[in-house]
């Protein structure tokens, strides 16, 4: 078979099988629910439903891509989607945050530890044939059970109206009645920090 | 079989005529620049003026109480008829000009072209003037030619010969990554302009978490110098890509903790507000209110100058050790698109400055002196025109922007570069702690002031005091040094100035 068709093909059969399921998703959802006009209005739903298939084909990227560096991209290009999807619900803050915990530390740790781990910038990442069949039923599976979810479960807070000013309320949250988990979690990241230096000093 | 791209090589190929007559060429060509300009300025007069037309209206249908057209408003677009009779007869020609306006998408698209015209005059302008500044620093001229008046169209001249280069990708290169990585690096620092707040009004978006959004996008603009870099496939840009990596991921700290002292001090996530709590003059401004919040402005332009990878923090394209770093494989247009992303966020962390600390928009003069002159004057367009220009609106915040932007240059043509190990040292040694320990002053100051007791009162007045005449002498010595420096210049260029230029 032709490089390049071999090279495609994989990719091309993802996206196939998700945005397959995606419709059926989809027809699913339609068939449970009454069909209404978005509250937003077209454009709206124009801008979601690109945002939403920019997600969809870049995590399909990450999968599909042999290239580290270049699934790396994928992630960031899909973590930023994401983003937006927050910032067309109207949660900025979320948004936001996604943009700099995911999309800007993650990633580039991430890429940060690719150079330092790979000896070649061209390594490529041949996964073995069982290792995909394995992947790809669990991912199935997986698919299968969130999208029964999805679609089963009532929504009871989607006609709520969003409440005011809500980043301060968030802060407000966090440092009196989360403040607990809050902290924990600062401890933890602490000691992932303080291991992290750890081991990077003994390599001396 | 490589095909020859030097025009003057003798077998290149015959370059196609252009189509357009001699003389029209030559127009064109020579005046480039002022057509250029022009259309920045006119678009800029129609983005403001299309805002000022709709505002009008709307303000004239809810005062003529037309109540069918305010109805109509409510539930849908409205018709011309409906317009015209919200309008005075003389100018019920305009409807149609307003008719387009009343529609929340159609505004969008005016002020995003806006944004994207103010984005890309900042750089044109500030790589001119980084020219012009660093051969004033080094007793030269700078560029003299393009555009008559001390060239000032060198950069549109140089912006034409990059879009005109060969787009050149090694062979060896990730050619994908490569290609894209200069957008990963224009699309951040233009989006970070939507919610950047030029005035009260004068916002794209007035998001409630804006300072975090502008945060987060010149934290994605890394990516694009890592990919870049990467991308690139040669040793010099990959050890740029690795030294922006690491100076941006350790400088975005300090950086963060020094914003967060006015945070703390106005108890707000959105530039607006903070601006806004600055409005009344220039003792009323969060650096010269607040010790701690002045360390922070400070330490904050330190690790700005670092964000932007801005000499003495250029270490990600040094020239003398890297060949150009990150850029060294780049040419044309992807090269310029770097530049643009590096002048633009530069703007924009200058802005960002200017509204933590240095009252935003705010005029330094106290508002009082307005109501003076509005009663002196009387409340007229005169009286109102003078208040609107000197007490508050986007000059200032672009004024002010501007200047700590020349800030950079000049402390780029200064200052020599640090090494990577002291920058680190600097980052987690010193500015990390500090800003730690000014937050938490920061904190207790907060704290205190809320108490109301004459003693803190008569603490907090005397640092005000003290602190704003320290930032009036800056400026008043600044002013004093660039004016000896004017007087003199003749003296510190030498005869440049009056002899034509050789060759010329």
């Amino acid at each position: 078979m032709n490089v390049r068709v071999k090279r495609i093909f994989p990719a091309a059969v993802a996206m196939l099988v998700g945005l397959g399921s995606t419709t059926l998703t989809a027809l699913a959802a339609g068939s449970s629910a009454p069909t209404a006009a978005p509250p937003g209005g077209v454009l709206e739903a124009i801008m979601f439903y690109a945002v939403a298939i920019a997600t969809v084909v870049s995590a399909l990227g990450v999968c599909v891509s042999r290239n580290v560096v270049r699934m790396a991209v994928w992630l960031f290009l899909t973590l930023g989607s994401v983003a937006l999807l927050y910032f067309l619900l109207a949660a900025s803050f979320l948004g936001a945050i996604q943009l700099i915990i995911y999309a800007g530390g993650t990633l580039i740790l991430l890429v940060f530890g690719v150079m330092l781990t790979s000896k070649s910038p061209w390594v490529r990442w041949e996964a073995p044939k069982l290792e995909v069949l394995g992947a790809g039923v669990v991912c199935l599976a997986l698919f299968v059970t969130l999208s029964l979810v999805l679609c089963r479960a009532s929504w009871p807070g989607a006609e709520a109206a969003l409440p005011g000013a809500p980043v301060a309320d968030i802060g407000r949250r966090l440092l009196t009645a989360y403040v607990v988990p809050f902290e924990v979690a600062g401890v933890l990241l602490m000691i992932v920090m303080v291991g992290a230096a750890h081991l990077a000093r003994q390599e001396k | 079989m490589t095909q020859i791209s030097v025009p003057w090589h003798p077998k290149a190929r015959q370059v196609g005529r252009s189509f357009l007559p001699k003389w029209l060429e030559v127009l064109l060509l020579k005046l480039m620049g002022p057509i250029l300009i022009c259309a920045v300025i006119v678009t800029c007069l129609f983005v403001w003026a299309s805002n000022a037309l709709f505002l009008w209206v709307q303000t004239g249908l809810m005062e003529t109480a037309n109540d069918a057209a305010l109805t109509t408003y409510f539930s849908g677009p409205l018709t011309l008829a409906e317009i015209k009779t919200g309008m005075p007869g003389a100018l019920a020609w305009l409807a149609f000009a307003i008719w387009p306006l009343q529609f929340p998408l159609f505004r969008d698209v005016i002020s995003t072209t806006g944004v994207i015209i103010f984005f890309t005059i900042v750089p044109v302008f500030a790589i001119w003037w980084e020219r012009k500044v660093a051969g004033r620093i080094q007793s030269r001229l700078g560029p003299m030619r393009v555009g008559k008046w001390h060239g000032w169209a060198q950069s549109p001249a140089d912006g034409i010969k990059l879009i005109l280069k060969e787009d050149l990708v090694p062979d060896d290169a990730d050619r994908i990554l490569f290609r894209v990585a200069p957008y990963f690096a224009i699309i951040p620092s233009a989006a970070a302009f939507l919610a950047l707040p030029f005035g009260v009004t004068y916002v794209f978006r007035d998001l409630d978490v804006s300072l975090i959004f502008i945060l987060a996008l010149l934290g994605v603009e890394v990516v694009a110098v890592i990919l870049g870099g990467w991308a690139s496939n040669n040793k010099w840009s990959v050890y740029g890509g690795m030294r922006e990596a690491c100076q941006m991921i350790s400088y975005e700290i300090p950086m963060g903790m020094a914003l967060l002292v006015p945070v703390v001090c106005v108890g707000s996530l959105s530039l607006m507000d903070i601006g806004q709590a600055q409005s009344g003059g220039w003792f009323s401004w969060l650096a010269f209110s607040n010790p701690f919040a002045f360390l922070a402005f400070v330490s904050y332009f330190i690790a700005s100058l670092a964000s932007c990878k801005r000499a003495p923090f250029d270490l990600p394209e040094a020239e003398s050790e890297l060949v150009a770093g990150f850029l060294t494989e780049y040419s044309g247009f992807r090269w310029a698109l770097f530049f643009f992303a590096e002048y633009a966020a530069m703007f924009v962390v200058a802005g960002v400055l200017v509204i933590m600390f240095l009252g935003g928009w705010n005029s330094p003069l106290p508002l009082s002196w307005g109501d003076w002159v509005i009663s002196t004057i009387g409340d007229n367009w005169i009286a109102q025109g003078i208040n609107g220009i000197l007490f508050s609106g986007p000059l200032w915040f672009v004024t002010k922007a501007t200047f700590f932007l020349f800030v950079q240059l000049w402390v780029r043509w200064t200052l020599p570069r640090v090494r990577i190990d002291q920058v680190l040292y600097a980052c987690v040694q010193v500015l990390l702690p500090l800003t730690m320990v000014l937050l938490f002053g920061a904190t207790l100051w907060v704290w205190a002031s809320a108490s109301d007791s004459g003693a803190w009162a008569a603490v907090n007045g005397v640092v005000n005091v003290i602190l704003g005449l320290v930032g009036v002498m800056f400026v008043a010595g600044f002013v004093a040094i660039a004016a000896y420096g004017f007087y003199h210049r003749r003296r510190l260029v030498g005869n440049l100035v009056i002899d034509p230029l050789p060759g010329g």
